[in-house]
């Protein structure tokens, strides 16, 4: 089959960016939407064009390197998979297709359809994890998990972080993420001595980074390669109640976050709350 | 040259006596102390982690835009620990004695005593961080098995173990990062280690973001950097793997450990394009519940459904009936190339062999399976288009993990003092062939646990001298990393990294795969300097190198993959025993099995470089099998 690209070009994160349309002739149907944009990159480059930049690496759908928006939709619309998964047997010929990057404030253009996000590694920081310092461990089988909370936090913890639920959030929210998170760790006896300061902290450092909030939208499930349940959001919405509930420790300790002054308009629960 | 530091005495003890031999740093001094750790996955994350929670300052670097992404996040099957929470009569004994068979007797004896004490604190350490295990409903930890053993030891989170346990040392890291004590530099790749006096002292780093050529000094160095399967071309490592940092520390004076020594993991979809850029693997766990099998008929063109029962060849059932579906990945891949050899393969090309779970859905119900399976069939649909539910799956094998890598003592360090090296990266414990589930293992045990005693030891017993970045040798490796990156884009031929990448894979898979001859090896040592030449007058890359550019990343990358796979060529050759996933056809028994030559061949390879275009030298570590007497390993 043969395909137009519209293809959003940025040679890096200061410099303007604009859509450029190519030609791809002969794309197979057993091949990946990658490895069509690696036959269009080693055409570019035969012709002594830039290649299209695009964060890609381990091709399964489980790193979380690759994503972009494809028509608008974020890893181009089959349900839980992540755009190195999609298959050309999904397209027709002569298709048209718009690949841009990620658009959301908290996630920069890089180059290309490559975008920089840093802000979710940061939200992490902020809470999400276990403190057990190596060698600190009881054994493996001393703390009982029932197979439910097991089960959830799987759930929640099967997120790659990938980015397309910013992307696809119509308030580039980083709501599901944090939530996931949130839920893997809040789920587990193992995450009880810090939940309350790790739903505090977490949803503050997203409140610091450049995200919008939730109204509600349910995008950010519907494009979620892990299929991610917004669920989650309401059990991070019931946590974050009950801590504020539980604590009154005032300012927040947000661990090597350099604290910004919190902005209602750009508030989060915790700004409503 | 070769010191490997196994301690004296019993080798149960050895472990523990190593760590009471060592000497300490004094927690107030630890601040005082730099330690740079190239890579993030499980090895490299658990280690500066670990190190960072100790007290040290500590740099990490990571060429992806975050720790996460490393390949260790792949691994689906699980990670082995001898907790004998089955009470099927596994033990930290039974571990070590399956891992060195499993290895045929390739690995050093002590190392991996100790990798199985260790695998216990692991699953400690993980369920401790919030890794969700699997569970039983009384909410005990489960346990599946896995190939080459017959106990139930591998602990595992669905199809996904690799990817929780990463996110459990991902996120110690990133608490560590915020306390401080970790810095984080992300897209940032090694081009060389910087030896100032003998001893490693610092690395040179691309920023991939702008270009920039940068120095970092520190005491000690960790390369985690993980294999070179990607040698190969197309394998089940992600696209950015590949041998950079440890060729260039080879280069620098570390010697490599066995380079031919290399994994060809059974179950891996079959290749279905020209087009295809990698190869994605299936749990190996599928084989505890699916049935291979092939027709008995050459040439066989009904569908599966079709073929009776008795015209099916169950071939891993019929020749290893001691243990089935579930011998070692070595023994199942070749199997399944000698089956599509005798033209009995099936699907496109006739390249793969089934993988039926029809049995298993009739006796434990489709809910069951895919409740264990179920992320595994739907990767396997959306590639390509089947329903394996109904359908048995189509496997081949595929590279998939390299045992061997940088030479290492028992204490991880290898031949340039202050440089250790962890994880898939070093050749330490897997000897000729990994068992499945052992990988996470060590990486983890490496991490957490090993280097986090001896990089210590290290600090305390050397007095090194206060040098940064300003110093002659720092000067000198960073101007000749430039000038690499300058001819590499100066070059200005005609065909990508990517077409050298693909013709060099090629070589390497048909000469230096999974069967091995002297003839064959012998023509790609000849074809492989002629492509390495061809590289460097006909490379072309568009583009500058003060900026992100992919494509001279790969061609970086690719011109250190052309000189590995000279060395994995000429070890190949120069061991012409059969042992684990290193078949050579000469060396078989009357039913061709890999057939061992233990009196010539019972040591490591580690070979010293000696500059371009000069053979490299071997230096051979010879290993002692007191504890698993050297047979022949048998899964009849």
């Amino acid at each position: 089959m043969n395909l137009t690209l519209k293809i959003w070009r940025q040679q890096n994160a200061k410099a303007e960016g604009k859509f450029v349309s190519y030609q791809v002739k002969d794309v197979e149907q057993d091949m990946s939407f990658l490895e069509m944009l690696d036959a269009l990159n080693e055409d570019l480059l035969s012709r002594g064009e830039a290649p299209v930049a695009f964060d890609h690496d381990c091709r399964e759908g489980i790193c979380g390197t690759c994503g972009f928006l494809i028509n608008g939709v974020a890893h181009g619309g089959q349900r839980g998979t992540t755009v190195c998964q999609l298959s050309m047997r999904f397209f027709k010929d002569g298709d048209s297709l718009t690949l841009e990057p990620w658009r959301a404030r908290a996630f920069p253009v890089v180059r290309d359809l490559i975008v920089n996000r840093s802000a979710f590694d940061r939200i992490i920081q902020a809470g999400g994890y276990i403190s057990a310092p190596t060698g600190s461990a009881p054994d493996a089988n001393a703390v009982l998990v029932p197979k439910e909370a097991a089960d959830t936090s799987f759930d929640a913890a099967a997120c790659i972080g990938c980015g397309a639920c910013v992307a696809a959030c119509p308030n580039a929210a980083a709501m599901l993420f944090t939530a996931a998170k949130v839920t893997h760790l809040n789920a587990l006896p193992q995450g009880q001595p810090q939940r309350d300061q790790r739903t505090l902290s977490m949803v503050y450092a997203m409140a610091n980074e450049k995200f919008g909030s939730c109204t509600n939208h349910g995008e950010c499930e519907a494009v979620c390669p892990k299929e991610i349940p917004i669920e989650f959001i309401g059990m991070m919405n019931r946590d974050l109640l009950r801590a504020i509930w539980q604590r009154r420790r005032e300012p927040l300790v947000i661990p090597g976050i350099v604290q910004q002054p919190f902005q209602e308009h750009e508030g989060t629960e915790a700004g409503r709350a | 040259m070769l010191e490997a530091r196994i301690p004296s005495g019993p080798i149960e003890q050895q472990w523990d006596k190593c760590r009471l031999e060592m000497k300490l740093v004094n927690p107030a001094n630890r601040r005082k102390h730099s330690i740079i750790v190239v890579g993030a996955g499980l090895a490299g994350a658990a280690a500066a982690a670990t190190l960072g929670q100790q007290g040290y300052r500590v740099q990490c670097f990571s060429y992806h835009d975050t720790p996460r992404r490393a390949h260790s996040i792949a691994a689906q099957g699980g990670i082995n620990a001898a907790k004998n929470y089955r009470n099927d009569g596994d033990s930290i004994s039974r571990l070590f004695k399956d891992t060195v068979k499993g290895g045929d007797y390739r690995a050093r004896e002590s190392n991996v005593y100790r990798l199985a004490q260790i695998s216990n604190n692991i699953i400690d350490q993980c369920v401790a961080q919030g890794v969700p295990f699997g569970r039983e409903y009384g909410g005990l930890l489960e346990t599946r098995s896995f190939g080459g053993v017959q106990v139930q030891r591998t602990f595992y989170s669905r199809g996904q173990t690799g990817q929780q346990l990463l996110l459990g040392a991902y996120q110690a890291l990133e608490e560590q990062v915020a306390a401080g004590a970790v810095t984080m530099h992300i897209r940032s790749e090694l081009l060389d280690v910087v030896v100032v006096n003998g001893k490693a002292r610092g690395i040179v780093t691309r920023d991939l973001v702008t270009g920039e050529i940068e120095s970092h000094a520190a005491e000690v160095i960790v390369l985690a950097t993980g294999g070179y399967s990607n040698v190969y071309y197309l394998s089940t490592n992600a696209k950015a793997c590949n041998c950079t940092a440890i060729w260039r520390a080879h280069r620098r004076g570390a010697l490599f450990g066995n380079p031919c020594f290399t994994q060809i993991h059974p179950t891996c979809i079959p290749l279905s394009s020209v087009h295809q850029s990698k190869l994605t693997l299936m749990s190996e766990s599928l084989r505890n519940d699916g049935r291979i099998w092939v027709p008995k008929k050459e040439g066989e063109t009904r569908a599966a459904k079709d073929i009776p029962e008795d015209e099916r060849d169950y071939f891993l059932e019929r020749r290893y009936p001691g243990f089935g579906n579930l011998v070692p990945r070595d023994v199942a891949s070749r199997n399944a190339k000698e089956v599509c050899d005798e033209e009995r393969g099936v699907g496109p090309g006739g390249q793969g062999v089934y993988l039926d779970f029809a049995d298993a859905i009739q006796r434990m119900g489709v809910e069951t399976i895919r409740e264990n399976y179920g992320n595994l069939f739907d990767m396997y649909e959306r590639i390509t288009g089947e329903d394996a539910y109904k359908v048995p799956m189509r496997i081949y094998p595929a590279p998939h993990y390299t045992m061997g890598g940088l030479w290492v003592d028992y204490r991880l360090m290898s031949t340039i003092p202050g440089l250790f090296v962890a994880g898939e990266a070093n050749f330490s414990d897997h000897g000729a062939n990994r068992l499945g589930a052992s990988a996470l293992m060590q990486g983890l045990a490496d991490g957490y646990f090993i280097l986090p005693s001896t990089v210590p030891d290290y600090l305390a017993s050397n007095a090194l001298d206060p040098v940064n970045v300003t110093h002659a040798a720092f000067t000198a490796t960073k101007a000749e990393v430039k000038e690499r990156i300058k001819a590499l884009v100066g070059v200005k031929g005609k065909r990508s990294p990517g077409s050298f990448q693909r013709e060099l894979g090629k070589i390497m898979w048909d000469e230096c795969g999974m069967t091995r001859s002297e003839a064959g090896l012998r023509k790609a040592l000849t074809r492989i300097p002629e492509l390495r030449e061809e590289f460097w007058h006909n490379l072309r890359i568009v583009g500058g190198d003060e900026e992100l550019n992919q494509a001279l990343e790969n061609a970086n990358r690719a011109s250190d993959f052309l000189e590995l796979a000279e060395l994995m060529c000429i070890d190949a050759l120069n061991r012409s025993e059969s042992c684990g996933g290193h078949f050579r056809v000469e060396s078989q028994t009357p039913e061709g099995e890999a057939k061992r030559d233990d009196a010539h061949f019972c040591y490591t390879a580690a070979w010293e470089w000696k500059g371009p275009g000069q053979a490299p030298v071997v230096h051979k570590e010879p290993l002692t099998f007191e504890h698993v007497p050297l047979s022949q390993r048998s899964y009849k």
